[in-house]
């Protein structure tokens, strides 16, 4: 619950959680992806909610310098997911390259142990985690896209998105549980963390389809026309609007961090303040994907930032006690659910087939990075100006970036109303914007 | 995988399913097992805080009392739980665990019967008692709480056990920084060492990367900075010297030499202890220093070493940590 809940932006690259309709209505792959997800989530949510114990606790570690550690890796697994996404488009093997993903992280519980109290092995191990997170991401919502017609997309990204999330809501019940029939021992915790993983993987194997067949295999993928998909003007904007968004969007850490001192909030609930934002995404992830079939995707997408704007203003704003806390995770929970997934669905019909994977990796990468940069220049304008100022200032820039993105990608003008074919072409034939 | 039937397929992830289930419940069968073989007897006897020349620590996370003069000797072992302990002139404080991810601070009598505790927030780092008995401090790890969004921050809060004022968070003091206003979101406390006036107090301040020593002002609610790579202090009994642990380098990362500062001099002298110790010392009396070392499994033991710079560091307890001396 500590560690990575509370912190990474599930636009990152490990979507959190959402809901329960049209899941009759989604493919058998998007169906099976999404409980690989469901699995592999409870396995790591287990261990990130026992992990500050069994550091701190167990080995008596001293987590300031195990916080040392962790910046340096974002940068790392950036280029990593990037080398994924293009080697599973060269190769055809999304399925492959996000079940080398999967292993990774699942072979990273049992290492955990074997690492003892050796800050630098223990580094490693969880470098390896992120890199298996990294890896899979990417692969992944590939795989999601080339199985959904594009029509369809928001609502197989939303029920995905809520099924990963229910995943992420039963981790730390799982390990409560484990942790109360085996003693309070730590180890029990990984192990079974490490066989869920093992299940999330066998299902990957079994029962996800790589339909390569979908995807007609002319010629391998390049380096160079990997890089010529920013030339490409839909993708060049998209990969854009998604980075300024990152760029206005403040760490979780920080409006928890806001909530808890307006409300003199004891720390000890502290925790749960994430948990209020998950169970927001949980439920509405599946319903606004849905949401975003019908009405279009950009105006969804730009919603839950106008949500997130409001809640960065609810910060110092009129309304205090419970309904500022309800509230703010409430509008919280539908940024994440409004823009996670409905980004991805965005995404899809944009990027050729061929390249789907690195392009979704880009996007992704772009975002992770830009979330970093905007979080160091929070902890700036904080510093500076003070945390009231530095709230309504990330709000403006949420509006900005808002208008920016309605600029980049709304509809072209003239008559182009029709939806985006289904298989667009690496050519400005693509130019067909993505908004429906 | 293709070239399976969709039957072949459900009957494969059955028998993993089954499998991965046997896996993990006999793992977790064997965790219980082993558990309870390791469990130490509560054998819960009237312990005090005037037992003569003792010394509290904390055994099996259960506190206890051994005899300065013969350690080795049969302890006695109490039913409060601990996971950090201290004590002087007949005031302990526990950090004893309240659910699996919650701990409560408790204020203990001479009879070690509480007569005070509230939930604190984090995970149990450091604990001391001032030596009049009066004044409490805490540190905690909690997570999420610095806007560097991930990793850990720390927590430092004092309680007046007298008036029952609680400080939770010296994080909204003022600082005075190489005599300039100083202020920072990132501002860390840790470590507290109180002085016999129960205002005045030593403890780490870390901002910006760089981990100072501070002297504060409970009352007035400031702290100044006095010199820097100094963490976890711990005041002399005779209020001269400060024994801290020292980043080897100024690094963290690279382990901690336990050292003692004078006061008025600044000068530093390494004790004979080379391994890295990451423990906030103990004065058993003027010349001696207690400090509690890691097996790599986190297993503690209770070690000593001259306070001078001389002599050797010498084994005391085994399976304790925690140390405070009972006079």
């Amino acid at each position: 619950m500590y560690l990575s809940t509370v912190t990474s932006p599930p636009a990152a690259g490990t979507p959190p959680r959402s809901g329960r309709r049209g899941l009759r209505a989604v493919s058998a792959n998007v169906f099976a992806l999404g409980t690989v997800s469901l699995i592999t989530d409870v396995s790591s949510e287990m261990v990130t909610a026992v992990l500050p114990l069994y550091l701190v606790l167990g080995l008596q570690l001293s987590p300031l310098a195990y916080g040392a550690i962790d910046g340096v890796y974002t940068g790392a697994t950036a280029l990593l997911r990037l080398v994924g996404g293009y080697v599973a488009d060269r190769t055809r093997r999304r399925k492959a390259v996000a079940g080398l993903g999967y292993t990774l992280s699942a072979l990273a519980k049992p290492l955990l142990l074997a690492a003892g109290s050796s800050l630098t092995a223990i580094g490693l191990v969880i470098a390896a985690d992120r890199a298996g997170k990294g890896l899979r991401a990417a692969p992944r919502d590939a795989m999601i896209t080339l199985s959904t017609p594009p029509e369809q997309l928001g609502r197989a990204f939303g029920v995905h998105r809520a099924m990963d999330g229910v995943g992420a809501f039963l981790g730390p019940l799982a390990a409560l549980g484990v942790l109360a029939a085996a003693a309070q021992s730590f180890d029990a915790v990984f192990v079974v963390s490490f066989c869920v993983a093992a299940l999330g993987v066998t299902v990957l194997v079994l029962f996800v389809r790589d339909r390569r067949e979908s995807v007609p295999a002319t010629g391998r993928v390049s380096v160079r026309e990997a890089a010529a998909l920013l030339r490409v003007a839909p993708v060049r904007r998209l990969v854009l609007a998604a980075c300024l968004l990152g760029l206005a969007t403040i760490g979780d850490g920080f409006v928890y961090l806001l909530l808890q001192r307006r409300e003199e909030l004891s720390t000890v609930w502290f925790p749960l303040l994430a948990v209020g934002t998950s169970l927001g995404y949980l439920l509405l992830a599946a319903p606004l994907g849905v949401l975003a079939d019908r009405i279009g995707r950009l105006p969804v997408l730009l919603g839950g930032y106008a949500a997130l704007a409001a809640a960065y203003l609810l910060l110092f704003g009129p309304v205090s006690g419970t309904p500022l806390l309800v509230l703010t995770l409430a509008l919280h929970g539908v940024f994440y659910a409004a823009t996670d997934g409905v980004l991805m669905a965005l995404a899809g019909p944009v990027l050729p087939d061929r390249l789907r994977t690195t392009g979704i990796a880009l996007i992704q990468t772009g975002q992770a990075l830009a979330y970093l940069v905007s979080s160091i220049l929070f902890g700036l304008a904080w510093q500076v100006w003070g945390p009231e100022t530095a709230s309504r200032v990330a709000a403006l820039a949420v509006v900005a970036a808002i208008a920016v993105t309605l600029l980049l990608l709304r509809r072209p003008p003239a008559g182009s109303t029709a939806p985006p074919g289904p298989a667009p072409r690496p050519e400005p034939a693509a130019r067909t914007e993505s908004a429906r | 995988m293709s070239g399976l039937s969709t039957r072949g397929r459900i009957t494969i992830a059955a028998a993993v399913t089954v499998a991965l289930a046997a896996a993990g419940i006999g793992y977790v069968q064997l965790a219980r097992t082993r558990a309870a073989a390791d469990t130490v007897p509560a054998a819960s006897t009237e312990l005090t805080l005037d037992s003569g020349p003792g010394l509290l620590v904390v055994s099996g996370e259960r506190l206890a009392v051994v005899s300065r003069t013969d350690p080795s000797g049969a302890r006695q072992i109490s039913g409060v739980a601990c996971a950090r302990a201290y004590a002087a002139a007949g005031t302990a404080v526990c950090i004893q665990p309240d659910t699996a991810w919650s701990y409560q601070l408790v204020v203990l009598d001479r009879q070690l019967r509480p007569t005070r505790s509230f939930a604190i927030p984090g995970l149990p780092n450091r604990a001391r008692v001032s030596p009049t008995g009066r004044m409490i401090a805490w540190t905690t790890f909690v997570g999420g709480d610095s806007y560097s969004t991930s990793g850990f921050s720390t927590r430092t809060g004092i309680l007046d056990t007298h008036t029952g004022t609680q400080v939770t968070t010296l994080e909204d003091f003022a600082i005075t920084h190489d005599g300039k206003p100083y202020r920072n979101t990132d501002v860390n406390y840790w470590g507290v060492t109180f002085t016999t006036d129960d205002n005045t107090f030593y403890a780490t301040m870390a901002t910006a990367g760089v981990r100072h020593l501070i002297r504060g002002d409970l009352a007035a609610k400031t702290v100044h900075t006095i010199t820097t790579n100094v963490e976890c202090p711990s005041l002399s009994p005779d209020g001269t010297r400060i024994a801290f642990k020292q980043a080897v380098d100024s690094d963290p990362q690279r382990g901690w030499r336990l050292s003692v500062m004078d006061l008025a001099t600044h000068a530093v002298t390494h004790l004979a202890e080379t391994r890295s110790v990451d423990d906030q010392a103990a004065w058993l009396d003027d010349h001696t220093i207690a400090y509690t070392l890691r097996a790599p499994d986190g297993e503690p033991s209770i070690w000593t070493a001259p306070a001078d710079g001389t002599g050797t560091a010498t084994p005391l307890l085994p399976h304790a940590e925690s140390p405070a001396a009972l006079h």
